[in-house]
């Protein structure tokens, strides 16, 4: 039996660049995916007609323009085209909207508020102090504090070097934003509810928390740090929908000789002695090496693809404990042509950007005290984009496709499974919502998909259809992600490492931690490193 | 403003009917939303009318806040480094503004309009932290920005338009003052202000008598050179002043993202204008600790050898036998009045002193190629432009 | 001038005894001025009704440090010590919790229960050294500060790598999950979550949930006792000792303003007129109070001010108090448990279920409970055979949305005692007289902004470094001579006098090298 230098576990973004990173350095890699199509939740999939849906993630910035560069993704069809602008429309009757233009986003702010047209200007210098802080350490292994290693006391005195270069006062004000909620962070610089809550939707998207949970301002720092060309914050379309992200990753994989296996996913990982020997398929192939690479979430990983004897009693509970809560849904639109949404001035360019329908903070903690009640927000947080706006390749010409984020969504309903009555009343509950402010928006829908957590848990395998795998709070972030003590990306058992999102830096497509896994492995095999560092950015 | 407006592009100043008159280039940059011109004619030609006869400058995009109330001195005073209480009624001061470490947010004009009513002129807005150190003040903070048009009327035959345009005592306005008068049943306020370090004055009007304004004025400097100005012009005048731009020569404090990048009123040579005899004032205490310690950053203003334009060099000092790098310029020009080749920098201490001799690395491209040269440069006090006329009261008719 | 005193001290709250009786000892020359008749602060026993009384505010100490005990040679006498906790069960099925363990537990839980009050103690040990040292300045600072952090990093790694990992991992997190990983019982759930929630805004399943909980147990490892005669027991006490120490204290002189001369404070003007002059003025009342109406604004920078008016003191708990012509019945309780604790918090969802109203301005309808009954043990605050109830009644927000009138006082009050009712059927046949002190209440009579307890919010983000806010962490405001004393700057509030000592240590500092 042919023996692999490693094996790749799952061909989401992060395991195909992990593999294609291990390729790239000479090693001879499978990457295995259980679907017969690529991409986990990095996806398009024809699923009506000529559509094409982004039917899990749909927006992209937070993916490494280093790793782009380094795996020449671009000669494999990748292509992030930037859009811009966002609005909120309000219960009466206005909205509030932001531009790519900066004048035109103060006006817009100023007819809602003058004071906070104006504080938005110390409110991105804020932020994006924060982005510059993070972002240095989005390709770095993070350092374990509670070791006397060179490399981590070298780690670790690089970020606290980084910190104290702030100077003492955004020092302090750098550990309250790592620490606030994000309501109370947009409460120090603004009145306007309908501008607070347009803004707060960053700090839950994906996070089984409420915009007035601690820890919320870091994660709307996590929506903020990637950027589109340098262009920090910005988010783009891939083109051809989230895909062609997978696809190109996949094409620079197979491009440095590495093979992919799809249709069977992995049923076990085969460890002998405390090391690892390969994967057992659920086909009944084995395959064979001495290094396995997870891009699985951790769950998913140790408690369903080992053996638990193989693993360390406390590991194992840890694992068990580790936070992975589904909180959100999606659902996927096919459009006969584009809906109008009467309140907006005609042809207005904000249709490019994403659209909201909360206009309070009362309303956004309220769709979060649902989820705490196991069921689905009533009234939930939709970030609804409509790609084929940008990207004409998604839906034939003058229809459209249309994404829709719902924020909650709960992975059981009141502990229980879903029904597809309840489904299907989910998606209802959204598209009314929708409806409200578009009068012709339901006439013109030609084919809904209803995703719950349930249903991305089946298809793209994340545990509990958290688009994270595994929440972003302060105890599953550097060095404690997902586990203290593994947070350098190697497993509890010789040759086993993991990739995936449940890792530093953690989730978005970004495959930070696919580069930095990749790192570490070449590393341990006193291989040349092919993975790049950060681009810095002075 | 509605929700249609928001998104109709650039924004027209009340003088926009006038001026498209004039423009012949239709070059134009984005001043806080609105289309201010670059140049209308030629920037060189508009530059000489300021030098030479009067060029006319809209002002209008500028941001204005009206402040009154019980406490409006109070306020103003806590508010900036200079001593408030020394600007009477009928006098305009100009100010720097600090966040608590001392650091410039901005700089103004403040027109003290009436007893206890001022007019904070700025370029930037700041709105949000004027509300901000407004928190115990019995004070109103008005934005009037779209509510008063205005115009800088700047250059040796401006005293004249002024008198042609029937000022009645103008003769007797000196710099830093301003007066009330009346035009068309409105009222028009001049100050004897501006941004070019020559004689000249600024309009300030009700939008709705703009236009006449306008008129009025090119019937007043009909047989005096007048002639609009664009954003070119009035640039150069402002570096041969040695005048401060935001974003040039200082970035407002609570916009810098990295450490280090902005600057306190010492390092911007404003040390005049921070008046330590006030017992409280924003930044204060922190620049009562840099004056103890020493700044780390220093304005200069350099004459450059040569006539190559110094945009965007490296300042060096000869130390040992070697050059250091000290800084970098932040504006440069030829001076077309001076025949000097003149710059703005930003050095770090304790280099720049007057007198001290400086190296800037110049790169200047003529015909594709690039060239690079080391010019030697000597840090001079006080503007490169300065003339008399400037000050006299009254001025000199033309 | 003849009559200027070194030091006055606003507010002679607990802290503000301590920072007084400290600098008295250390030979300066104090004035301690109180705004009530009594001192004590939030920290008093006073009467509510024809012969009863009642610790007002606070009723139980737990945090009291034993280095402010040490340094003024104080002893506190208490009626009841190391009391149990009774988390009560509708059906009678109590749990009794004391010292990491319980009655009626699980192996499973008892197992857990021990070793999550081991971890916490541990943690809460490491802690508590910080509580009682100034927060050490990140940058600029002195040698001091550098030694400090350095400690701090030390300390953590002495705890064993494991441990350390453990503490990094729980210092950010939520008592709610730890809780939900650890038991299954679900009263002992409620009643861990509900010690990690009292006297602030957040739920147990907001994270900073087991800051919170480690702060409560960071003073004599929640060991909870109650003083002889009520709080006014702890502050009589020191109130003693700051007089015998040479301080002179001056009740019902409400300060009106702090006097600030040529940018520096230089004392205070009495409500009634009168100006006293010092060198020093620290403040024992809460710091947006203090900058805001007592110094006001425009003695002070922009930034300052904008920090302080964005301190959340958005109080959450009320006070009920009943005066009972005898001990009620509740099914499973024995008479003799009226001198412990009593939650009313069965579970951890319904803590948390309690809390949501808050966030949008309504009080809880089945709000949690923190119940004793002081005259149990102690007959000075009853008529004989007669009872008082005192009990913390969470979630009842400051800012109530239609604001608090006494209807929704009362509405407050008929949620709590419907609530111990479903314990104690015959509760209300008992009552003889009631009072309910609601966060605007308690802001009034004891003049805490926002009735917050913690004179501001408890959480990761206003502590330590940034307590009460960013830059002024050190006791000294930036405005000379002002230094503030209490529960608002670190390490936050609860009987402990931990800032009232630091304070003092940091002003007997600074003013030797000023």
């Amino acid at each position: 039996m042919k023996t692999y230098d490693a094996i790749v576990v799952g061909a989401g973004h992060n395991g195909l660049a992990n593999a294609a990173f291990l390729a790239k350095a000479g090693l001879d890699v499978v990457c295995i995916e259980k679907n017969d199509y690529i991409g986990g939740a990095t996806v398009s999939r024809n699923l009506y007609k000529d559509w094409y849906y982004s039917n899990c993630s749909y927006v992209c910035s937070l993916l490494r323009p280093e790793i782009f560069r380094a795996l020449e993704l671009h000669k494999h069809g990748l292509q992030v085209t930037p859009y811009g602008g966002s609005c909120t429309f309000m219960e009466n009757g206005d909205y509030y909207a932001s531009y790519p233009d900066h004048e035109v986003t103060y006006r817009e702010m100023a007819r809602h508020s003058k004071h906070d047209a104006d504080a938005y200007v110390r409110y991105s210098a804020d932020v994006m102090r924060q982005c510059r802080f993070i972002r240095d350490f989005l390709l770095t292994t993070p350092p374990d504090p509670t070791s006397l290693k060179p490399k981590d006391l070298r780690n670790l005195a690089k970020i606290g070097g980084k910190f104290f270069e702030m100077g003492e006062d955004r020092m302090y004000e750098t550990i309250r934003f790592w620490t606030m909620s994000v309501a109370e962070y947009l409460d120090e610089y603004f009145e306007s509810d309908v501008i607070k809550a347009s803004l707060s939707g960053s700090g839950i998207i994906g996070t089984a928390l409420g915009i007035h949970s601690p820890g919320t301002a870091y994660v709307l720092l996590h929506h903020y740090m990637g950027d589109v060309d340098g262009n920090v914050g910005a988010w783009g379309y891939a083109r051809g929908g989230m895909g062609a992200v997978a696809d190109a990753l996949c094409g620079a994989f197979q491009g440095y000789g590495g093979e992919l296996r799809a249709g069977s996913g992995v049923d076990q990982i085969i460890v002998k002695n405390g090391k690892v020997r390969g994967v057992a398929l659920e086909n009944g192939d084995e395959i064979s090496s001495r290094i396995v690479v997870s891009g699985m979430d951790v769950k998913r990983t140790f408690l369903k693809c080992m053996d638990r004897s193989d693993l360390d009693e406390e590991f194992y509970n840890r694992v068990r404990h580790f936070k992975i809560r589904g909180s959100s849904g999606k659902l996927n639109i096919a459009l006969d042509g584009l809906p109008t949404f009467p309140a907006l001035p005609e042809n207005s360019p904000v249709m490019d950007g994403d659209l909201h329908f909360i206009d309070s903070m009362e309303r956004m903690e309220r769709a979060y005290d649902d989820w705490k009640e196991g069921t689905w927000s009533k009234d939930p947080y939709i970030d609804m984009t409509i790609p084929s706006f940008t990207d004409p390749t998604m839906a034939p010409p003058g229809k459209h496709f249309m994404s829709c984020f719902i924020q909650y969504c709960p992975p059981l309903v009141e502990g229980r499974e879903w029904t597809d009555e309840e489904r299907d009343q989910f998606g209802e509950t959204c598209i009314e919502q929708i409806a409200r402010f578009s009068p012709d928006f339901k006439d013109l829908i030609l084919h809904v998909e209803v995703r719950t957590p349930k249903e991305i848990e089946n298809e793209a395998g994340l545990t509990e259809g958290n688009i994270f795998h595994g929440e972003l709070t302060m105890d599953q972030l550097l060095f404690n992600r997902p586990i203290p003590g593994y947070a350098q990306y190697r497993g509890p058992v010789a040759g086993l490492y993991m990739c995936g999102s449940s890792t530093h830096p953690g989730g978005g497509v970004m495959a930070a931690p696919a580069a930095n896994a990749a790192r570490e492995i070449l590393s341990d095999l006193k291989r040349s490193n092919v993975v790049p560092e950060n681009f810095g950015d002075d | 403003m509605s929700a249609f407006e928001v998104e109709q592009g650039k924004l027209r100043t009340p003088f926009w009917p006038k001026t498209r008159a004039f423009d012949r280039l239709s070059e134009s940059h984005d001043w806080k939303g609105y289309a201010s011109a670059d140049a209308y004619l030629e920037g060189g030609l508009e530059y000489f009318a300021i030098r030479n006869s009067t060029g006319v400058f809209d002002l209008s995009p500028m941001t204005k806040y009206r402040i009154s109330g019980p406490d409006s001195l109070a306020f103003l005073d806590r508010l900036v480094t200079r001593d408030m209480k020394k600007i009477r009624p009928g006098r305009v001061a100009y100010a720097v503004w600090c966040d608590d470490q001392g650091q410039v947010i901005d700089d103004g004009t403040i027109f003290h309009l009436r007893d206890g009513e001022y007019r904070v002129c700025s370029q930037e807005r700041h709105l949000a932290w004027f509300t901000a150190a407004a928190i115990g003040f019995d004070v109103t903070i008005d934005e009037e920005t779209t509510r008063v048009a205005a115009l800088a009327v700047q250059g040796p035959t401006s005293f004249s338009v002024m008198q042609n345009l029937g000022l009645d005592g103008i003769e007797n306005l000196k710099m830093f003052g301003l007066m009330h008068f009346d035009f068309h049943g409105e009222e028009l306020m001049v100050s004897r202000t501006g941004f070019t370090g020559d004689l000249g004055y600024e309009l300030w009007i009700a939008p709705g008598k703009a236009e006449a304004l306008w008129d009025a004025l090119f019937e007043a400097g009909k047989f005096l050179g007048i002639r609009p100005i664009g954003t070119y012009a009035l640039e150069m005048a402002r570096i041969e002043a040695g005048y401060l731009a935001p974003y040039l020569e200082f970035i407002p404090a609570e916009e810098t993202v990295r450490t280090g990048r902005s600057r306190s009123p010492f390092e911007l040579g404003l040390d005049w204008l921070v008046d330590f005899s006030k017992p409280v004032f924003n930044g204060r205490r922190a620049l009562a600790d840099e004056q103890r310690r020493g700044s780390t950053w220093r304005l200069v203003k350099l004459d450059i050898e040569g006539n190559k334009e110094a945009h965007h060099s490296y300042v060096y000092a000869r130390k040992g036998g070697r050059m250091i790098n000290i800084g970098f310029i932040t504006s440069a020009m030829w001076s077309p009045v001076c025949k000097q080749n003149i710059a703005l920098g930003s050095v770090k201490t304790p280099h720049g002193k007057p007198g001290d001799t400086l190296w800037v690395e110049i790169y200047y491209q003529r015909e594709m190629h690039w060239s690079r040269v080391m010019a030697k440069a000597t840090v001079v006090d006080g503007p490169f432009w300065d003339p008399p006329r400037r000050r006299a009261t009254p001025p000199a008719p033309a | 001038m003849a009559d200027r005193y070194d030091a006055i001290i606003i507010g002679a709250g607990h802290n503000g005894l301590v920072c007084g009786a400290l600098l008295a000892k250390a030979g300066k020359k104090v004035l301690i001025l109180e705004a009530q008749e009594q001192v004590g602060g939030a920290a008093i026993t006073r009467k509510f009704a024809d012969g009863f009384s009642v610790s007002a505010c606070a009723h139980l100490l737990y945090q009291l440090q034993p280095q402010v005990c040490k340094d003024l040679d104080l002893s506190i006498d208490t009626v009841a010590d190391d009391m149990a906790t009774i988390a009560l069960d509708s059906a009678g099925q109590h749990l009794r919790i004391r010292n990491g363990a319980a009655t009626g537990l699980n192996d499973s839980d008892a197992r857990q229960l021990h070793a999550f009050h081991k971890r916490m103690a541990r943690f809460s040990e490491l802690l508590r050294t910080y509580l009682n040292k100034t927060p050490p300045r990140l940058a600029n600072g002195t040698k001091t500060d550098v030694v400090t952090l350095a400690r701090l990093g030390l300390d953590m790694r002495r705890l064993g790598r494991k441990e350390m990992r453990a503490f990094l991992r729980l210092i950010g997190m939520n008592i709610y999950d730890e809780v939900e990983e650890r038991f299954e019982n679900p009263l002992l759930k409620g009643a861990i979550s509900l010690d990690a929630v009292l006297g602030t805004h957040l739920g147990p399943r907001s994270p900073n949930t087991i800051l919170t909980y480690l702060y409560r147990l960071a003073g004599n490892h929640g060991k909870l006792s109650t003083p002889t005669g009520g709080m006014s027991g702890v502050t009589e006490a020191l109130a003693q000792r700051a007089r015998d120490s040479g301080a002179t204290l001056r009740t019902s002189m409400p300060v009106k303003r702090i006097v600030v001369d040529n940018g520096r404070a230089t004392g205070v003007e009495t409500d009634n007129g009168e100006t006293f002059s010092s060198w020093i003025v620290a403040s024992n009342a809460d710091p947006k109070t203090t900058i805001m109406q007592l110094v006001t604004p425009r003695y002070l920078e922009t930034g300052f001010v904008r920090r302080i008016d964005n301190i959340r003191m958005r109080g959450n708990a009320a006070k009920l108090h009943l005066a009972l012509d005898g001990l009620p019945v509740i099914k499973g309780i024995d008479k003799k448990d009226f001198a412990e604790r009593m939650l009313i918090a069965p579970d951890a969802d319904y803590v948390e279920r309690a809390f949501n109203p808050a966030k949008y301005g309504e009080m809880s309808a089945d709000p949690v409970l923190e119940i004793t009954v002081p005259s149990f043990r102690d007959p000075s605050l009853a008529p004989t055979g007669k009872h008082v109830l005192s009990a913390i009644v969470q979630y009842a927000p400051y800012g109530l949305r239609e604001g608090w009138s006494d209807a929704a006082r009362d509405t407050l009050m008929n949620h709590a005692i419907d609530k111990i009712a479903a314990y104690a059927p015959d509760i209300r046949q008992r009552i003889i007289a009631a009072e309910m002190l609601t966060p605007a209440d308690l802001e009034s009579e004891f003049r805490i902004g926002g009735g917050h307890w913690h004179h501001g919010e408890l959480a990761l983000d206003a502590f330590l470094f940034t307590r009460p806010v960013s830059g002024a962490a050190q006791y000294a405001m930036p405005l000379d001579g002002l230094y503030l004393c209490g529960a608002g700057t670190h390490p936050g509030g609860g009987i402990s006098g931990a800032a009232g000592r630091n304070a003092a240590r940091a002003i007997l500092d600074r003013e030797k090298t000023t």
